[in-house]
């Protein structure tokens, strides 16, 4: 082997042909991006995370409880304010209106008592607001409020009985992004004011935090441990600031991974583009290898000058890339501004930079290795025969262990960026299953169109057509290039749109839209005036009795938690609190699966009362038909029998239980009530919000559409990183159609010469260059379509099992558009084949 | 003797039936020799090139050349053995479009694993020799048929070749610029000692050479030395030979 000569060969040759070794370049340029705008982005985002655990929490330690803290905790939390700083949080789901517009809105109430937060800073504007809030009777709140109620600062909110000045907006606040937060915009006041508002006894969605500064790592871990079995019977949540920054750091690290293996399919198309640009520029030098096996080189020597041009360019590609993704890393941080809860630092990383340029020589060399083993075939001849000899095909040991080494790697890298084995396994199989997918669509659809063609078609249309058959087509290459990419991008845009769908109630003309809870039970009737008047249906009020587990069959939930030998009871199924109901028929949303539900015989004299049981919950509790639960109502015992067992559509918009009683036993609970109502129009719904608080302060009213709208921005930011690093592996496909009509220039070229020659016209030529690149786009585009709605159909159904949807004209619209897109690329890059005259084109390709 | 031919013969599957396309030849060559091998297309010319220089492996029958049997040593033994011993030129000239003259010309010598400013200094000598001194740093594209011609002269020299194969070196060429490079390859065929062996269908080229070997059918029907009594004696074999062939082409 002659190094040397291969390292200098592969230096002089890469000079020239920049047009396809760009094209060459830029394929592997494009998933290197990806990859090192991503990873690195993920080691800035960490390593921001860790130093920013203690301001996101704003604490040392914070204890959240759904309810007021129970004694035992309450005496905990109140012999640590001895010794450490305490702030409390009390966070109430309620109703604020603007006396000056009338406008009412849900929010959520934030009061707090104490130097809360401990650590970082609460951004306002004006900027001393929040030092100033506790001054007369100010509420701060998010700048989305101003806009629901159309008020400014210095204006004046009703919350509850009180009325506040806004004394400035929220930019930034502890605690920052989360799904709670569609919920209603947050207004923060001082706690003394809680009372007054006459709120707090009320909420059914309240919540109390204490925050603690106990900067002691050692003093906070003891805290902790000594403490933590008391929170965990008194269903308190305690959360340290870095077990907090490590969840936030862990789900930030799987939504990078997950994005970065986005960006790695970009990658893999780039070596589809790779092999094809490889292929074709082997086809081009033929007569130099055989001239320099003639003059003397080796197999080896020749083909490792190749293989060395093919990882040279490769690194010049991946460096490219490298720069390009340390840009991208920059301007990700606008892209996720809105679901990252904190600033975060641009920092390159070294390690992301050198494993992405790695990758992309590795990447570079592998896909260039198979087609670089044709060489073998060439054989010294070919320099002093002029006719064509076809290639020997051979299928030999070189290639399958090329092929094998491909696949290995690629697992490989899959399984590197995944982080974890068998997600790594799973994204390299699923990729490759849709690869070999689009693949058989791609044949199928090729043959069908050769098939179905009709013989008495125009002639431009069938010569187009013949076109995609042509000797050496990188026809399939295509199509697995941009069907790939259409196929993530409407993969994508299919599941989101069912998901959306399935929140979009404003579609069904009677589905609920308005959810008014916290309804008191001398409060109903009144309720159900005001709502059926404004909208002229009748209205669903559902009363809700909160209950915890005391016993089953007799044992205790401590005795229950600590049986290591029966099978296990789920602790959250155990110990969490329910909303129980009464009613004697069942709704449209469940059916009874075991058992006879208690219809229209009231058994209120009857102990063990009966009780009808959702089954994915008596699964969790380990209960059956005859198992008997006692319930703690308000510290009353009620002693129950399941006598049947439902299931339950959960994904229908209506009040779904666990448990439903019969009439008579719950009866004189203490209980609220929720009103599910259908209003149509936004004005006549904002009418009967104002005129539901102005009754009943306490009741707290949610507008579906307005949260769905909320989610639908969540939903979208989220979805938005996702498309960002589809977007790579579309412009890898945009590149592979390229090249892949670089390709086929020359033979097109003489076609489109000889065809002038024997008498065709320029729009003749323009026609079947046309038909050409239209089908070609059609058929990628419906490759990528087919899979996606089958993959769409399959996450909608079993994944998140909802009803599906096929959002037919908006894919219909991205088929054009894939159409369109080739037509495009494919007559820009054919312009000047059109515009030169025959007799320079014959001159120039004779050889 | 320089390369010896033993029985050899070649044979093509043409649609699946074997087509002959050589058939024993016995042919030797002498050192520094000027060898025509001449005849009509399909005469199967180019195919004993090749089989003379290791290109392809034979059906049948052996080569050697200086004492080496090509046909017992490996593809890339064979590589390597031209790129010690053997010089080509082609009738399309054949360069490496993505490398200038000089470069073209470094090629072999650096395939040989030479390098240094030694090599280049060869290779500049030797485009001086063919008068392209001015133009190294051309790319193929940027020079005319004759001098592309000459750059493959140079590259055919560059590694001092004891055997130079020319395939129709002037077929591409006008007249006046062929003449030219049939005197270039002459004289340096003369100053560098070399064997050559050329292939034509130019009488007049033949007409240089010291032997004039002439197949048909792919056989050897004329063995003509320039100039010696030798001649009356191949003339009765090429007599028995076309007449083989006639039959046997009438039999097909």
């Amino acid at each position: 082997m002659n190094l040397r000569f291969a390292f200098r060969h592969a230096l002089r040759e890469s000079r020239s042909g920049w047009r396809r070794i760009g094209l060459y370049m830029s394929s592997i340029t494009l998933g290197v991006a990806a990859l090192v705008a991503i990873n690195s982005f993920r080691s800035s985002l960490v390593g921001s995370v860790e130093q920013e655990s203690r301001n996101l929490l704003g604490a040392d330690l914070r204890l959240t409880s759904n309810r007021p803290f129970t004694e035992p905790v309450q005496a905990i939390i109140d012999s640590a304010a001895q010794q450490y700083e305490l702030s409390t949080v009390t966070t109430l789901v309620s109703m604020a209106s603007a006396p000056s517009t009338g406008e009412v809105r849900l929010i959520q109430l934030r009061a707090t008592e104490g130097a809360y937060p401990f650590y970082g800073s609460v951004v306002t504007k004006p900027a001393d607001a929040w030092a100033r809030r506790s001054e007369g009777q100010t509420a701060l709140v998010d700048p989305a409020l101003l806009t629901h109620l159309n008020v400014g600062v210095g204006d004046s909110i009703q919350v509850g009985n009180i009325a506040f000045a806004i004394g400035g907006t929220l930019e930034t606040a502890p605690g920052g992004f989360s799904f709670r937060s569609a919920l209603g915009p947050r207004v923060y006041i001082d706690a003394r004011h809680l009372d007054a508002t006459g709120l707090l006894q009320f909420g059914s969605m309240n919540q109390r935090q204490a925050f603690f500064r106990i900067p002691d790592e050692k003093a906070l871990q003891q805290f902790v441990d000594r403490r933590h079995d008391i929170f965990r019977q008194n269903l308190v949540d305690f959360d340290t600031a870095e077990e907090q920054g490590d969840n936030l750091a862990e789900m930030l690290d799987v939504l990078t991974r997950f994005l970065a293996l986005v960006g790695l399919t970009a990658l893999l198309l780039g070596g589809v583009g790779v092999a094809s640009a490889v292929h074709v520029f082997m086809r081009d030098r033929r007569h130099t290898v055989a001239v320099l096996r003639c003059i003397g080189g080796t197999q080896r020597d020749v083909f490792l000058a190749y293989l060395l041009q093919a990882a040279m360019l490769g690194f010049a590609g991946a460096a490219a890339g490298a720069l390009i993704g340390i840009g991208v890393q920059a301007a990700l941080p606008a892209v996720l501004k809105d679901v990252l809860p904190f600033q975060v630092a641009f920092e390159p990383d070294i390690v992301a930079i050198a494993a992405g340029v790695g990758i992309g020589i590795w990447a570079a060399s592998l896909f260039a290795l198979l087609p670089l083993l044709e060489i073998r075939n060439i054989t010294p001849l070919h320099a002093i025969r002029r006719e064509f000899e076809p290639a020997r095909r051979r299928f030999d040991a070189a290639q399958i262990a090329a092929f094998t080494a491909l696949l290995i790697s690629m697992v490989a890298i899959s399984v590197w960026q995944a982080g974890q084995l068998l997600p790594g396994l799973a994204f390299a199989g699923a990729l490759l299953g849709t690869l070999v997918l689009l693949w058989l669509t791609a044949l199928l659809l090729i043959r069908a169109t050769r098939r179905l063609l009709p013989r008495q078609a125009p002639y431009v249309v069938r010569q187009g057509i013949s076109s995609l058959f042509r000797p050496q087509n990188q026809t399939i290459a295509v199509m697995l290039g941009l069907g790939f990419g259409v196929f993530l991008l409407s993969t994508m845009y299919v599941v989101q749109k069912n998901l959306l769908g399935w929140l979009n109630i404003e579609n069904s003309a009677t589905q609920p839209n308005l959810v008014a809870f916290d309804i008191q039970t001398d409060q109903v009737d009144g309720v159900r005036e005001r709502i059926t008047q404004n909208s002229g249906i009748p209205v669903e009020l559902t009363p809700i009795v909160t209950a915890r587990i005391a016993r089953i069959n007799g044992r205790t939930t401590a005795e229950i938690m600590s049986d290591t030998t029966a099978r296990r009871v789920e602790p959250w199924a155990l110990r969490r609190e329910y909303r129980h109901t009464y009613r004697d028929s069942l709704t449209s949303s469940e059916s009874v699966i075991a058992g006879k539900f208690f219809d229209g015989n009231p058994t209120a004299a009857q102990s063990p009362a009966e009780i009808s049981v959702e089954t994915d919950v008596a699964e969790s509790l380990n209960v059956k038909l005859g198992d008997r639960i006692t319930w703690d109502v308000g510290g009353i015992e009620i002693e129950t029998r399941i006598t049947s067992l439902r299931r339950v559509d959960w994904a229908r918009f209506a009040t779904n239980f666990f448990v439903v009683f019969p009439p008579g036993v719950l009866d004189r609970a203490p209980q609220t009530w929720v009103a599910l109502a259908r209003v149509d129009g936004d004005s006549t719904r904002g009418i009967v919000q104002r005129d539901l608080v102005a009754a009943n302060p306490n009741v707290s009213v949610i507008d579906v559409a307005q949260v769905q709208r909320a989610l639908e921005d969540i939903v979208g930011k989220v979805t938005l990183a996702v498309r960002f690093m589809a977007l790579f592996s579309i412009l890898a496909g945009i590149i592979v159609l390229i090249g892949a009509i670089a390709t086929s220039r020359f033979q097109r070229l003489r076609e489109s010469v000889l065809l002038k020659t024997i008498g065709a016209t320029h729009a003749q030529i323009t026609g079947i260059l046309l038909v050409e690149y239209i089908a070609l786009g059609l058929l990628a585009g419906l490759t990528g379509l087919l899979l996606a709605s089958i993959a769409g159909w399959a996450l909608t159904t079993f994944f998140f099992e909802l009803q599906f949807v096929l959002p037919v004209l908006p894919l219909m619209g991205l088929w054009i558009s894939v159409a369109g897109l080739a037509v495009v690329v494919g007559l820009v890059n054919s312009r000047d084949l059109l515009r030169r005259p025959p007799l320079a084109v014959l001159r120039e390709s004779g050889e | 003797m320089m390369i010896v031919t033993r029985n050899l013969e070649q044979t093509y599957s043409s649609g699946g039936r074997p087509l002959t396309v050589l058939n024993s030849i016995e042919l030797s060559i002498e050192r520094e020799s000027f060898t025509a091998i001449v005849g009509p297309s399909g005469s199967g010319k180019t195919t004993l090139l090749g089989l003379l220089a290791g290109l392809d492996r034979p059906s049948a029958g052996s080569v050697s050349i200086d004492g080496t049997d090509l046909t017992a040593l490996t593809e890339d033994e064979r590589a390597r053995f031209r790129a010690r011993n053997i010089g080509f030129v082609f009738q399309q000239f054949q360069l490496i479009p993505t490398l200038t003259a000089l470069e073209n010309v470094l090629v072999p010598l650096e395939l040989a694993g030479e390098h240094g400013a030694h090599t280049r200094a060869r290779a500049e000598e030797l485009l001086a020799r063919v008068g392209l001194a001015d133009r190294s740093h051309h790319y193929p594209a940027q020079l005319s048929g004759g001098e592309q011609q000459r750059v493959a002269l140079a590259r055919a020299f560059a590694n001092n070749p004891k055997l130079l194969f020319a395939d129709e070196p002037t077929g591409n060429l006008d007249a006046e610029t062929g003449q030219r490079i049939i005197e270039m390859i002459i004289g340096l065929n003369q100053e560098q000692h070399t064997t050559l062996v050329l292939v034509t269908h130019d009488a007049e080229l033949a007409a240089r050479a010291h032997r004039v070997v002439r197949l048909a059918g792919g056989r050897i029907v004329a063995d003509t030395m320039n100039g010696t009594a030798s001649t009356v004696a191949a003339a009765a074999g090429v007599l028995a030979n076309s007449v083989n062939d006639a039959t046997r082409e009438s039999a097909r």
